[in-house]
């Protein structure tokens, strides 16, 4: 078993929060984990990424090769695009939908998510807005791995713990309203798929 | 259980397992963790381990030298860039030699994701004649870093650690051993051995070329130099560091057919060099950085063309390594892949919003549409981002410090307004000798310290600026009368494009301090800053 994610947004978005509650969920199911990360410069407002791979073999390379991303989770909708040659074919795509505009030039919107939706296997939601109605708006991150665990090779039980260790020192109401905003994306992300199937 | 950790971080509790006593290192991407990692570790601080940031590289290694001497550990950490500073003490203390294991760590940055240049300290190890290590993964890196001050201790050298921003900054599982006691003070046996005048420094230096047979000795039958044997002999493999990874990456389960030999330890391993020589066909040497091993085994004429790399074209010559360039190397098929979709738009990195800087640039840039002569020396910083637009306010950004020497120079042949921007950590670490140099030939220039009282670009640490700038200054000799400090906000506009206006008109040097915390400073440290401004006021 292998699985290769990248994790993509604008510096100052927090992916790494996404990055950390995998990690800490596969380390406790005794996986094999490489997680490259973007420090310095291109955190003030540039594009970043965060590599992560887990495995029950040995994990050699700290990047993904091109070409070999089982899932690309983005917080901004232009920003899953710019990876897209590491994707496999079919593989997943999870992005936020609000666009972060800190540039001069930023694509049409509906151009924009014409091209996701052109990807048979993406999930478009708008993550902010359902984190703001379970009322923590900086839960955007936690609804998008929900939506993508369906895919991963982690449990929702160890989701969940890591989660609990990551939000702990937070206090309990926090570490709630993380939970609840995981399972909502989970249930949207079901939806989605089921009703892609019936089309 | 396995701890997950950053290479930087493994590194960091390899050195404080090993028994430092001290870390003394100036903040610069991707090598700034490690020494973060020290300051916020309980065991350091109940060790009393020294962390404290230095106000620059040169400082730094010597005063890890400095305990080095009392017979303690230490260890000194920059980036690249950052041993060019120190050049001066890691040269003449490779002579000298040490007392207390000294470990020098140095984390290039190929590709230039935070950087000026893609220097490879290894150069610089074998510039030194020193033994030089290169971690291939976080537990590696946790390892060679205790490794490697046994290794400083038994040749009497300091070792030089070269790590590689992919590995700096990415994650894995770690396990951590035994933390080794720490040293008593112990004096040298030999008084002579730290006073490097010339009757005392030739012994010395024909001391380090009597024991370089010694460290290639131990080289050759070091557990860090590992030749794995292959069955296939079209191609013999040499890795250095991290570039092991990405060779294994592009084999099923890491089972590679050819000969590989891992480098992880200088000098270069000669016997099994050899065997690969005189086994193989071809010799691929993949390495992160210049082709430093390459360069090293090639003939000079190039007749045999047994060995290729990045010098004959077969792994690209600049930018860092990935498991797809050598699959190339390799002769592997490319993955197909998706292209980027033509609507996206590059993002550059910005200045934060709010940031004081984009007032400063702002004053500036009204100025310059008075005087198109007017040129702007930058620096290295934050404000380094006022080269791109919206700003385009910096016309040169070379090394830490360069923006009031280069700013006299340009003066000095008739460029008028010469305007220098350096951030208030960067005057500290390299601006104050410039600024004396200007203060000296009294030269018509304006230097403006953009204080926000943080070393900002590497994460806000503490500037040892902060609080200092006007008395250091004054002390420099700069005319009190034209010291002048400003507080760059938007409703000042109009005041401080007067204000720099007067002293871009002055006929000597003139230095404006650009005063506004960064933005992300938190309140209790910025209200630190405001009870330190005031103690300096009064």
């Amino acid at each position: 078993m292998k699985i290769n994610i990248i994790l993509a947004g604008v510096g100052g978005q927090g992916i790494l929060t996404i990055a950390a509650v995998i990690d800490t969920a596969a380390l406790a199911s005794n996986l094999n984990i490489k997680q490259s990360e973007v420090h310095g410069m291109s955190q003030r407002g540039g594009a970043v990424q965060s590599h992560v791979r887990i495995s029950d073999k040995e994990v050699y390379s700290d990047l993904i090769p091109v070409g070999k991303a089982d899932m690309i989770i983005s917080v901004e909708p232009m920003e899953l695009l710019r990876y897209l040659p590491f994707l496999k074919k079919d593989g997943l795509l999870v992005t936020d939908s609000n666009p972060f505009l800190n540039i001069a030039i930023y694509p049409e919107l509906e151009e924009l998510y014409t091209e996701i939706k052109s990807y048979p296997n993406s999930i478009l939601i708008d993550a902010q807005k359902i984190a703001k109605d379970l009322g923590n708006s900086r839960a955007t991150n936690i609804v998008l791995l929900g939506a993508a665990s369906h895919q991963l090779p982690l449990s929702d039980e160890s989701l969940q713990q890591a989660i609990k260790t990551l939000f702990e020192r937070k206090g309990e109401k926090i570490v709630a309203k993380n939970i609840e905003a995981f399972s909502t994306g989970k249930e949207i992300a079901k939806k989605i798929f089921s009703k892609k199937i019936v089309l | 259980m396995k701890k997950l950790l950053l290479g930087n971080e493994a590194l960091a509790q390899g050195a404080i397992d090993a028994g430092i006593s001290g870390v003394y290192a100036y903040p610069g991407t991707p090598s700034t963790e490690i020494t973060e990692y020290i300051q916020k570790s309980k065991i350091a601080q109940e060790l009393n381990i020294h962390s404290n940031w230095s106000v620059n590289e040169k400082t730094a290694m010597e005063a890890a030298l400095g305990m080095s001497y009392a017979g303690k550990r230490s260890l000194t950490v920059m980036k690249h860039v950052g041993l060019n500073v120190a050049a001066d003490i890691f040269m003449n203390m490779s002579v000298s030699g040490i007392n207390g294991g000294l470990v020098v760590v140095v984390a290039d940055d190929p590709s230039m994701h935070s950087s000026q240049n893609e220097q490879d300290s290894r150069y610089y190890g074998k510039f030194a004649m020193i033994p030089m290590l290169e971690p291939s993964n976080q537990q590696d890196s946790y390892d060679i870093t205790k490794y490697a001050f046994d290794l400083s201790e038994k040749f009497g050298l300091p070792v030089l650690i070269r790590m590689v921003t992919r590995l700096s900054h990415s994650r894995a599982g770690v396990t951590t051993g035994d933390r080794v006691a720490q040293n008593e003070v112990k004096l040298p046996k030999n008084a002579r051995q730290f006073q490097l005048i010339p009757m005392h420094a030739r012994g010395l230096y024909n001391h380090l070329i009597d024991i370089q047979p010694d460290m290639q000795e131990h080289s050759e039958n070091s557990y860090y130099n590992e030749l794995t044997k292959g069955t296939d002999n079209s191609f013999g493999i040499i890795t250095s560091g991290i570039a092991h990874n990405y060779l294994m990456e592009n084999f099923e389960d890491g089972k590679c057919p050819y000969s590989v030999l891992k480098i992880s330890q200088y000098p270069l391993p000669k016997k099994a060099i050899k065997y690969l020589f005189d086994t193989c066909e071809k010799i691929l040497v993949l390495e992160d950085g210049y082709p430093f091993i390459e360069e090293m085994i090639s003939d000079f004429l190039n007749e045999n063309k047994k060995v290729i790399g990045r010098l004959t074209g077969d792994v690209p010559r600049v930018g860092e390594l990935n498991p797809d360039n050598i699959g190339k190397a390799l002769g592997f098929k490319v993955t197909e892949s998706i292209e980027i979709p033509k609507i996206v738009a590059g993002r550059p990195p910005e200045l934060c919003v709010g940031c004081g800087h984009r007032d400063l640039f702002n004053a500036i840039n009204d100025l310059g549409k008075e005087a198109d002569t007017q040129k702007v020396f930058g620096d290295i910083g934050c404000y380094a981002l006022g080269a791109l637009p919206p700003f385009n306010t910096i016309n040169t950004l070379i090394d830490m410090g360069a923006s009031i020497t280069m700013a006299k120079g340009a003066a000095d042949a008739g460029i008028h307004p010469a305007i220098a921007i350096i951030g208030d950590s960067t005057f500290t670490h390299s601006g104050m000798t410039g600024l004396l140099e200007a203060v000296v030939a009294n030269t018509k220039m304006t230097v403006i310290i953009s204080d926000n009282s943080a070393i900002a670009m590497t994460g806000a640490q503490d500037s040892s600026a902060s609080g200092r700038l006007v008395n250091i200054c004054k002390g420099i000799g700069v005319d009190p009368e034209h010291l002048k400090v400003l507080t760059p906000l938007h409703k000042n506009l109009d005041e401080n494009i007067d204000l720099i206006r007067n002293e871009i008109n002055y006929k000597g040097v003139s230095v404006i301090i650009s005063q506004r915390p960064c933005v992300q400073l938190s309140k209790e440290k910025k209200d630190n800053i405001k009870h330190l401004l005031e103690i300096a006021l009064n």
